[in-house]
């Protein structure tokens, strides 16, 4: 098999395989090399421009553009859900410059790319988590500078970020910190999870996939390697918790223990409650999989 | 298909593009050609191809086109393209003492060496608006062009190199300024081929502001010019001019290549004076800007930048180089700006929960 048969062929078609050249491709599996070493750590690379907006999910992108090959099967979501505006039009670049097959069921992708969710259904060892990450700094919260961050990973100088967790508590009784919430990886570096809810990171924990996270707009990737300790940052006395669903069901397939979207009736205004990872509720409905009636974790 | 997906989300798009289409059609005008946005935008043709990081013409009308005249959005179009394109060979140094001069301004002196050329400005035109512009036919357009050469005589040609020095090498000459710093033989940082990392050398910092989007960086600039941090500049000296791009002979060593000319405008900036460390005596301090085409509001915000990120007790927005450089793309700020349109359904039920919780009210 050449390279020139795997390349989709359509009028008018002029791009590589997965649209950026095999240059960037490199530069970016290099990257990601060093950032499986080292888990957690900001890796720098050059983030050329995607024909996606910066900040729409470019680092992602460009992370499932270097590691996607033609007989991958991917899945693309956007806060859990297939059907979200920017995860289809995703697909549709990827589609079109790799024609590799996509998939709405977790369990049948081999290379998973998403914004702000993990499925409910932990991954397996042969599948790749891809997060697109806007703000890869977790330290951002206490320094503002660049150059002063770096320094502070790699001295391992976490102490502004304890003090003010701990500010925060004496201010509002608890971390007020949401999705994105910061976790010590490795027990080395402090990372910012991208802006998952505090609910997906157990998933990421001692987990059996690799997780691979791309900011484009501030040209970094790191990753999370299967069977990594990955840590919220918390006090003894004051527990890392999760969303709390408690009591509530997802209004289209019943499931409890999902993470539930709030969503009010069109016509009514009528609260109810709804699963964000929507493939995981449509394979509840079709019957492939048990309602899930407990809490998953946490 | 998820639910999301039910609300219309393949369609929704497919329409909304088609919309798009529709919007910029149903006037029912004669179709802009690619053409006529060269012709007659240069500037906004110029912005775009120094935002977009790409010196063609072309393609940056053919991106304006696209984009209906919104020149951030046209920058994007054009650094997707050119993200595609396989690079070939650094190019040389441009030098621009030998520039082809379109126009040359110095507001230190009155007079200078090979004398101040007006050129191509609207600086001292009243801006009335024009209403017979409204009435312009291509007979009208014909008639002035015809009108304006026969007038030329011997003036049709841009002054050529060789004819006089740099305005602020004279200053030079008198020690005024700082001595040129050894030329480095290190490859000079191409932020386009990795990550800024700060602190970022000069060369990855002009390259940068080149590429920055003009509102930005004047908007920076003149916070400094009004005094958050003000260097008091003067312009020693704007050129606008066509450049000659060479790159190394293939197999000749020494020998170059010229590819072809490119616009641009430079402008050398006069700033407050200080000793420097290990200088007996005070001088004026530079600062630097150069960007692709005619585009002078941005290349002295470039100069004054250049200048204010090299203070020696920086203090200011502008002479911050993270504060400057990371905020001034146009193409990285507008699409995160726009990214908060995207759904944050999840995140923001997160807050909920958490601002729930520490109210500490039951649901």
């Amino acid at each position: 098999m050449t390279l020139q048969e795997l390349l989709p062929r359509g009028k008018g078609f002029r791009y590589n395989f997965a649209f950026v050249d095999e240059g960037v491709k490199k530069e970016v599996r290099r990257a990601l090399l060093k950032a499986v070493a080292l888990p957690g750590h900001q890796v720098p690379f050059a983030s050329p421009e995607l024909p996606i907006a910066r900040g729409w999910g470019t680092g992602g992108l460009q992370v499932t553009m270097s590691i996607i090959g033609p007989n991958d099967v991917l899945k693309i979501i956007d806060q859990g859900c297939d059907g979200s505006v920017n995860a289809v039009n995703l697909r549709k670049l990827l589609v079109a410059t790799t024609g590799v097959r996509t998939t709405f069921d977790s369990r049948e992708a081999t290379v998973l790319q998403s914004r702000h969710r993990l499925p409910e259904i932990p991954l397996r060892a042969d599948q790749i988590a891809v997060l697109q990450v806007p703000l890869p700094e977790p330290l951002r919260l206490v320094e503002p500078s660049e150059v002063e961050t770096r320094r502070m990973h790699s001295e391992g100088d976490y102490a502004r970020m304890w003090v003010s967790l701990y500010e925060d508590i004496v201010r509002n009784g608890s971390i007020s910190l949401t999705s994105g919430y910061p976790c010590r990886v490795n027990e080395t570096y402090i990372m910012s999870p991208s802006p998952l809810p505090r609910w997906d990171l157990p998933l990421l924990h001692d987990a059996e996939h690799l997780t691979l996270l791309g900011a484009g707009r501030e040209k970094r990737v790191y990753a999370v390697p299967p069977h990594t300790s990955v840590r919220p940052l918390e006090f003894d006395d004051m527990p890392f918790a999760v969303e709390d669903f408690s009591g509530m069901i997802c209004a289209r397939c019943g499931s409890s223990g999902t993470f539930l979207d709030e969503i009010y009736d069109e016509k009514s205004g009528e609260p109810s409650r709804v699963c964000s990872d929507s493939g995981f509720c449509d394979l509840v409905l079709q019957g492939a999989i048990p309602r899930r009636g407990r809490r998953a974790h946490g | 298909m998820g639910y999301v997906a039910v609300q219309g989300g393949v369609t929704a798009i497919e329409s909304s593009q088609k919309l798009n289409r529709y919007l910029r059609l149903r006037g029912e005008s004669a179709p802009l050609s690619v053409n006529q946005i060269m012709d007659q935008m240069g500037p906004l043709v110029d912005r775009v191809m120094g935002e977009g990081g790409l010196y063609s013409p072309f393609h940056a009308a053919l991106a304006i086109k696209q984009a209906s005249g919104d020149p951030i959005e046209a920058a994007f179009l054009l650094r997707a393209y050119r993200a595609t394109l396989r690079r070939l060979v650094d190019s040389l140094p441009v030098r621009t003492e030998e520039m082809r001069i379109l126009r040359r301004i110095s507001s230190a002196f009155k007079t200078i060496p090979g004398g101040q050329v007006l050129g191509s400005t609207s600086d001292y035109e009243q801006r009335i608006l024009d209403f017979s512009l409204a009435e312009e036919t291509v007979e009208t357009q014909r008639e002035a062009v015809r009108e304006f050469e026969a007038g030329l005589g011997d003036h049709g040609e841009p002054l050529s190199p060789g004819h006089f020095r740099k305005v602020v090498d004279m200053l030079r000459d008198q020690g005024l300024v700082p001595p040129v710093p050894p030329r480095s033989d290190a490859p000079p940082t191409d932020v386009t081929q990795e990550s800024a990392t700060f602190p970022l050398d000069r060369s990855g910092r002009l390259q940068m502001l080149a590429r920055a989007e003009t509102g930005g960086v004047l908007a920076l600039a003149y916070s400094s010019m009004r005094g958050y941090g003000s260097i008091h500049p003067t312009v020693g000296e704007l050129r606008v001019g066509r450049v000659r791009v060479q790159i190394p002979h293939p197999w000749r060593k020494g020998r170059a290549v010229t590819l072809g000319s490119a616009a641009i405008t430079e402008v050398e900036i006069v700033a407050s004076f200080h000793r420097s460390e290990g200088e007996a005596k005070p001088t004026f301090s530079l600062g630097y800007g150069s960007c692709f085409g005619h585009n002078e509001v941005k290349a002295i915000s470039l100069g004054v930048l250049d200048r204010a990120m090299r203070s020696p007790t920086p203090g200011a927005p502008a002479e911050d180089h993270e504060f400057v450089l990371l905020h001034t793309d146009g193409v990285e700020s507008s699409g995160f700006c726009s990214h908060f349109k995207l759904p944050h359904y999840v995140t923001f039920q997160a807050d909920l929960d958490r601002l729930r919780t520490q109210r500490g009210v039951e649901e």
